[in-house]
Parts: structure tokens; sequence; C-alpha cells
């Protein structure tokens, strides 16, 4: 017993720890700089997180938040056309990119000892991208594809870009990240010149370095590269405030498909809002695993769906959604598996979940806190999309908040939230393959 | 996302991308160490105390190859069910257990092997492993629970039709395979599944899992005498047995291009292009790697990517890999481009294919691959399930514990010819086969 409770409480003291061990400044010109000693691995993570995603973007460059995240590989004075990558892999590391609705991310993985290197290929992109129409138009080309391939031909993702243009209609969150076709089809590398200039500066940006650093030796040298790249002028705030939903929206996409899918998303608030960790909790009893309530009773008992989750993350800069979802099995109707949706949500809305069901889901989050832990990678991402959206030091009191949390919190966010007029529905309704009674193979042996 | 980071890309790296730039002495302490147990299991261990946490990954010689011929799905179902119910506990009684301590205990079939994976804070190790003993030694194969189970996999059978580079997948595994195992999709048909009986699964259990044919690789916050000692206590009563496996005869060689088209209403044309490949035992196993990776394995910086994606902005995503399972490899270009543009994509990665043959690759190119395939090594090793992958997989391939020190070498000895003479060996541009998932009425194929 005595050995169970050091181990119980070390593993509570190591998480608390976390935020003890990130070092953070402010370069003159608005840089933030996130450092975090980890020894335990010879190799180093760094990510430059700039404020900008799709939430950013105008009517008409739906995307180009995405796109310039493509341009940005396209090389400087210093780093020739198509060279940046091949760089990164010639000094044995790995590298790449991605945009949100809400930041876009850079990073480098390497042996330890190529840090410096890193830092260097960052600090000049930061200041110094060109753009050539050279390399920008094929880029523009594989941009469509990556739309095809994510989303046109997938049902899922149709399905969930219709439901946000339906659950949003003011927030930019509206549009999908990728960027509708039309758009993709016409920015002008004028137009990236200028998103560029317009968000891609320093006191725009996290940087955050984690691995196996010594802290005082690099801040020196990240003093040295970055300090000398100007601040920008503050970037355009984002107006737009999405007007509450009053009553229910619903919606549905007809594709080539062999089996229905069920959406459901309510509006809910971001992770500074004091709910955001019942709303956590709330997520975890109804979809963290197999014995979460919808798995156990849509999918186990009820035997409605091969899949039934709940998803939330409070992650953004403004308010975003609490979703649900599921598969129907074959034989089983969308309307059915709604339902019994619906009926999980209210349950909670009328009887405080079990204490038991309140601790799993506390130490489910907890673990899965630790567990990030475990890869720098992961960790340096966590501090960059918490800082981007918010601040790396809510960090600090996010596992005390997510433990104060009671039943009756639970039951008080799934009333105030859940609610049908706040809700928005989307199915996807299947048709089936134009030859689907011929056989399918033109084969030619 | 800048590059694609595809499953099967990611899959085939776990196994190719090591090198040693640590001197051996400090490798030697992290790579862990191996003990063959008095059950005939062999463990792999590595004592990571830097996080209070424990992941352990279990190789069973349990899987597809192993099907009864007439029944494929049996290896699939067996593993789903492991998990759903033993004679102590209900499958819901697991999920729990595991889920309250914010573990996770999973099952799931391959090609090859089942491979399960326990993943718990380190004050929870002994939960973890009284259900990781329990499931495997004493499931109970409830009929409610096999039909539940079965009518899943059906489902996800007819979902995956809605998936064109799944659809593609399939039909590539069989035009390679033919009636080679590995050409019948792991989790079997819709014909198939329904016949599977209670008695298949209680055989399929009692035939494959055993610790004689289990590797055990765990990797976290334990010492080794610890973890033995709990492991005997709890995996000590488990009885080796079952017959020794027969591999199948090797897959017979294409003797043309094969080709399959499928019909589908999508905006871009899914295309899967290859042929056998080799083992993972193959002498030229390192040659071949260097060489797919200037060819196609070497994401954003390969020729492949460079000529269809870079200069021509027909894909976001095309590369090749060749795949070693136990008893074949694989080797495949994928693609995903418009309708329009599959002819022009397919021509070119025949012409890669090709010109790798033909021409030999030049200095810089060949440096480049080394460098990188020596140089990240450190990245193969950063967190402790990469460690346990790895450690498992070692076993499995019978690469030895100081494989490691060895690999750079490997590398590094490949030249340029070489490069030329296993392209001209392992990749065949004139007999191979083609699935292509596509709208066909644009996608104007050449017959």
């Amino acid at each position: 017993m005595g050995v169970l409770f050091w181990f119980a409480l070390s593993a509570q003291a190591w998480a608390a720890s976390l935020t003890d061990r990130v070092f953070e400044t402010v370069l003159p010109n608005g840089l933030k700089v996130l450092l975090v000693e980890e020894p335990k691995a010879p190799v180093v993570t760094i990510q430059v997180w700039y404020k900008v995603g799709s939430r950013n973007e105008p009517i008409g460059k739906t995307g180009i938040s995405h796109m310039l995240e493509h341009m940005m590989f396209a090389g400087t004075p210093s780093i020739g056309p198509k060279q940046f990558s091949l760089t990164v892999q010639r000094n044995g590391g790995v590298d790449n990119a991605y945009t949100t609705s809400d930041y876009t991310a850079y990073y480098e993985n390497f042996a330890a000892d190529r840090v410096l290197f890193g830092l260097e290929l960052e600090a000049d992109r930061m200041a110094h991208l060109l753009i050539g129409e050279k390399q920008f138009q094929p880029e523009r080309q594989v941009v469509i594809e990556e739309r095809r391939l994510r989303i046109e031909d997938q049902p899922a993702s149709v399905l969930g870009e219709v439901m946000r243009a339906t659950a949003f209609l003011a927030h930019p969150y509206r549009w999908p990240v990728i960027g509708w076709l039309s758009d993709i089809e016409g920015y002008t590398r004028e137009d990236l010149v200028q998103y560029y200039r317009a968000y891609y500066a320093p006191n725009n940006a996290t940087l955050v370095v984690a691995g196996d650093i010594k802290k005082d030796d690099l801040l020196p040298r990240i003093q040295a590269l970055f300090g000398k790249i100007p601040r920008g002028p503050d970037p355009p705030k984002l107006v737009t405030v999405e007007p509450p939903q009053r009553g229910e929206r619903r919606v549905s996409v007809k594709k080539e498909a062999e089996l229905p899918l069920v959406f459901a998303v309510y509006h809910a608030p971001n992770l500074t809002h004091p709910d955001t960790y019942a709303l956590d909790i709330l997520a975890y009893v109804l979809g963290g695993g197999q014995s979460a309530r919808l798995h156990q009773r849509i999918v186990y008992e009820k035997q409605l769906a091969s899949y039934a989750s709940a998803d939330y993350s409070g992650v953004h800069v403004d308010p975003y959604l609490f979703g649900l979802s599921a598969g129907p099995l074959p034989g089983k109707t969308a309307e059915e598996v709604e339902q019994a949706l619906y009926a999980e949500v209210e349950r909670i809305q009328r009887e405080p979940i079990a204490d038991r069901e309140l601790q799993k889901a506390k130490n489910q989050i907890e673990s899965e806190f630790i567990f990030a832990q475990d890869s720098v990678h992961q960790l340096a991402t966590m501090l960059g999309a918490w800082e981007s959206v918010a601040s790396w030091k809510l960090l600090a009191g996010y596992l005390d908040g997510i433990r104060t949390v009671t039943a009756a919190d639970v039951q008080r966010v799934a009333r105030q939230y859940l609610t049908p007029e706040k809700r928005t529905v989307a199915i996807l309704i299947p048709t089936k393959p134009a030859q689907a009674a011929a056989p399918a193979a033109g084969g030619k042996p | 996302m800048r590059h694609h980071r595809g499953a099967g890309l990611q899959a085939a790296v776990i196994l190719i991308l090591m090198l040693v730039v640590e001197p051996p002495q400090v490798l030697a302490a992290a790579l862990g160490q191996r003990e063959v147990l008095p059950n005939g299991m062999v463990l792999l261990f590595s004592e990571k105390r830097a996080v209070p946490i424990l992941t352990a990954t279990m190789l069973i010689q349990a899987g597809a190859i192993q099907d009864p011929p007439d029944k494929p799905g049996v290896a699939n179902l067996t593993a789903e069910l492991i998990t759903q119910g033993t004679t102590a506990r209900t499958a819901t009684q697991i999920s729990e257990a595991i889920e309250f301590v914010g573990g996770s205990l999973s099952l799931g079939a391959g090609q090859d092997v089942a491979t399960v994976s326990l993943s718990v804070l380190s004050r929870d190790l002994d939960l973890g492993l009284e259900l990781l003993a329990d499931i495997l030694l004493n499931p109970t194969f409830a009929p409610d629970e096999i039909k539940r189970k079965a009518q899943e996999v059906l489902a996800g059978i007819q979902r995956k039709q809605e998936d064109p580079g799944e659809v593609a997948g399939e039909a590539f595994a069989a035009l390679v395979f033919g009636p080679h195992p590995y050409g019948r999709p792991v989790e079997g048909t819709e014909t198939s599944v329904p016949t599977i009986t209670r008695e298949d699964l209680v055989r399929f259990h009692q035939t494959n899992y055993r610790p004689n044919k289990t590797i055990l690789a765990v990797v976290g916050d334990v010492s080794l005498s610890d973890l033995k000692r709990r492991l005997e206590a709890r995996l000590g009563g488990w009885q080796p047995g079952g017959p020794a496996f027969t591999p199948p005869p090797d897959p017979a060689p294409l003797t043309r291009p094969v080709v399959r088209t499928i019909q589908r209403d999508v905006t871009q044309a899914n295309i899967l292009l290859g042929h056998v490949g080799v083992t993972r035992d193959n002498p030229d196993y390192y040659a071949i790697q260097v060489m797919n990776y200037i060819l196609g394995g070497g994401g954003v910086t390969s020729r492949l990517t460079s000529k269809i994606r870079e200069e021509q902005g027909w894909a976001y995503d095309v590369g090749s890999a060749f795949m070693p399972d136990k008893y074949a490899g694989t080797f495949s270009v994928s693609v995903q481009t418009k309708n329009q543009t599959a002819q022009d994509a397919i021509d070119a990665i025949l012409a890669e294919m090709r010109r790798i043959r033909e021409q030999p690759v030049n200095e810089t190119e060949l440096t480049d691959a080394k460098a990188y395939l020596t140089g990240s090594f450190p990245l193969r090793l950063d967190t402790t399930s990469k460690i346990v992958r790895l450690l498992a997989n070692i076993e499995y391939f019978g690469l030895g514990l100081d494989y490691v020190y060895r690999y750079a070498g490997f590398i590094n000895g490949v030249t340029v010819a070489d490069i030329q003479r296993v392209a001209r060996k392992y990749l065949h541009p004139d007999r191979y086969a083609l699935a292509v998932v596509a709208d066909l009425t644009k996608a104007k194929l050449k017959p």
C-alpha cells in the first residue's frame, strides 16, 4: 500500500510540475520563446507557431492560411527553391507543418546536436520567404489535390464541412481550413505575399524548443537569430462574434456511400471559460472509450451503430463546438441512431453521473496528460497550441480544474449547452454507386 | 499539412530507418535486454524512468496467415473477441477496469501476427498485467458477443467500400498475391465472416495463442526483476503448445501487367502500382531501401515526388515502399490524382522505375539518402512506444539486439552500382499489378 501511495503521488506531482519546467521569455520584437529542458532522449523539437488560421481569412480567400503554409517551404534568398525539406532530411531531420482554424504550426525534429540548424531555418523563413510564381502555380494544384484527397472523396469529411458551415452563421469557423475550391483556384501570388506580411511577424508568433537542450546556451543564440527580425504591425483583429443560436438547424448531404452518418454539434465555450473542465469530463463520460455511455448503450447494448463518440476541445480562440457522432449499422436508420444519442444526453441532464464514472473521466484525462509528455514533440505541441489560442500558463491550472469538477457540474453543463435549440444536426444520406449491380471489375488480366 | 504522413508509409519506416550516430555503449544501455521465459515467451525489456508510464506490445503468431483457407477472417474475429469477456469478467468489466485507471488494452490481427497493446501509468502495472493475462488465457467467446462482433466486422467491410484508398488497396493485394494468403483481406469477406463458428474461434485461440509463439516487449518505469516477478505470477501458468506453422509457398511472380479498374463517383483516381517485393532477410534489403528512398520513399525529396508533385502539381501525395512482411514482401507506388491526370501519373511512375534501372543515380542523391537514413536514428527511439515497437520487431525479424550497431555499416556500404543492380533485380516496370479506383469516364486510361 505504501508503495502504491508513493507512485500515485509521484504521478500527480510529476504532471503538475510541467509548467515549472517551462522557461518563458519575450524578445523585444514581441516573439514569445518557450524552452523546455527534457534530456531523456537525445532529440530536439523546434516549433514555430503563428497566430493565424482560417478564422483570420476574408471571404473569397478561404484557405489562404493553409496555402501560405505550403509556400513556406518554397525557399528564401539563402535556401533555394525546393531546398528546405531536402536540407532538413540531409541533416537527419523530419519537418512538417499544419494549419487549423486558429493557428499555423511548423516543426523540425532533429538529433539534439542540430538544434541551431533548425533555429536558423525557422528564423530565415520568418523574415525572408520568397514566393515565386513558378513555385506557386504547381503548389496551388497540389493543394487542390489535397482537398480532393481529404474532403471531396471522403463522405465523413464532406458532411463535417457542411455541418460547420451550418452551425456557424457569421464566424469564420464556418468555412473549411483548406478553403473552398473556388477560392483556392483564385488566390494570386500578391495575396499570399500580403498575407505573409500581415501575419508572419515575431510579435504574432511563439517559438517552442523542447528536448535535450541547455536553456542558458540556447537563449543567446535565439536572441541573435530571431532578435534581428523587425516587429511587424499588429495583425488585424477579428471582430465577428457568432450570434446565439435560436433553434435547431438540420442539414443533409447526399453522396455515394454505403451507410449513413449522424453528426450533432452544440455551441460550447473554449478553454478560457470555467465550464471547459466540466465539458471535458462530459465528453469522456459520453465518449471516452468502450466503457463510456455512448458505446455501452448504442453500440454494445442496443446494437444500433458500429461506433458512437463524443468530442470536445476547448483549444480554440473563440467558442467552438461539442460534438456527437455515430455510424449506424446496416439495417438501422439514421433517425433511430440520432434519437439514441439524444437519449444519452437527456439521461445525464436528468440524473447525475455516478461517482466512479466521474473519477474514471478524471483519471483518463490525467493519464492522457502524462502520456503526452513521453514525447517532447507532443509536449511542445501542447504548449504551442495553448499559447496560440490563449496562454500556455492555463495548463498549470488544468488538472486542478479537472479535479474539482463535480457530478452536479457535469449535469449543469449538459443542461446548459446540450440543448436542442443550440444544436446542428447533419445526416449523410448514402446513394449507391452507379454501377453497383454490375461486377465492379473492369479487369483485363 | 505540407507532407502527407500515410499510415502505410509510416509502418514501412519503423524498421527501415535505423542507424547509428551514437557510440555503441550508449545504445547498449538504451536498446534493452532479451530473455526467454520458462514457458517459451521471449521478453524484450528496456527500463525508462523519465515518465511514470509503462508500454507493452505483444506479437503473437496469430495473424490472418494462420486462417483456415476456407474461412478468411477467423484470426481477426478471434482477436476482436479476446477482449470481449473472460471466465472472470464481462466485456464491459474489462474495458471499465482499464479505462478507470486511464490505461488502454487493445488487440488486433494483421496478416502475420496479432498485436496486443497495453499502456498504463506505472502505478497500475499490476492491474494491466492481470487483465492482459485474463484475456489471453480465459476468453469465453460467448455466442452473443460473437454475433455482435461479427455484425460490426461486416459493417466495417461494407463501410470500407466508401474509401477509395481501401478499395484500391484490397484490389491491389488480390492482383499481386493471387491465392497467397496476403491476397485476402485480414477481416475476411462478407461471405466468409457469417460462416465462422464459435468452435473455429476456440480452436484458433487454443492453437495459436501460446507463449512459445509470443514476443513481449516492455518499456517503462519498472525494473526487470520486478517485471519478471509479476509476469511469472500472471503468465507463468500459460502453457506452450500448438503445432509449428508451415509457411505458405511463395507468391507466383506476375508475367505481364495486370490491371483492375473500379468505377466510383470520385474526383480523384486512387492508384496503386507494384508487385511482389522482398522479405526482411533478403541480403539486398538495405540496398533496396536506399534505392527506394531515392525513387519514392524519401518524402518530398524523392524522384517521384519531384516529378509528380513538385513539377507537375498532379498530386498531394505520391510515394513508394518496399514493405517486408514475414513470408513475402510488397513493392508499391501509391498516388492520388484528379481523374483526368491518372494516365499521366501512371506513365510517370513507370518512367521513373525504368530510369532508376537504366541510369546510375548521382552521388549526391546517394549521399543525401544515406545522411537521412543514418542521421534520423535518434528520432526512431525518442518515445517509449517507438522503442517498444522497435524491440518487438527486432525480435520478430531475428535482427538481434546488436543490429543497431551494424545498421549504419549496412547503409553506408551501399554503392551507386548496388542501387542500379537492385533496381534491375527488384523493380519490374514490365510486369506489375495496377489497381485504379476512379471515375473511369473521366480517367481515360489507356487500354
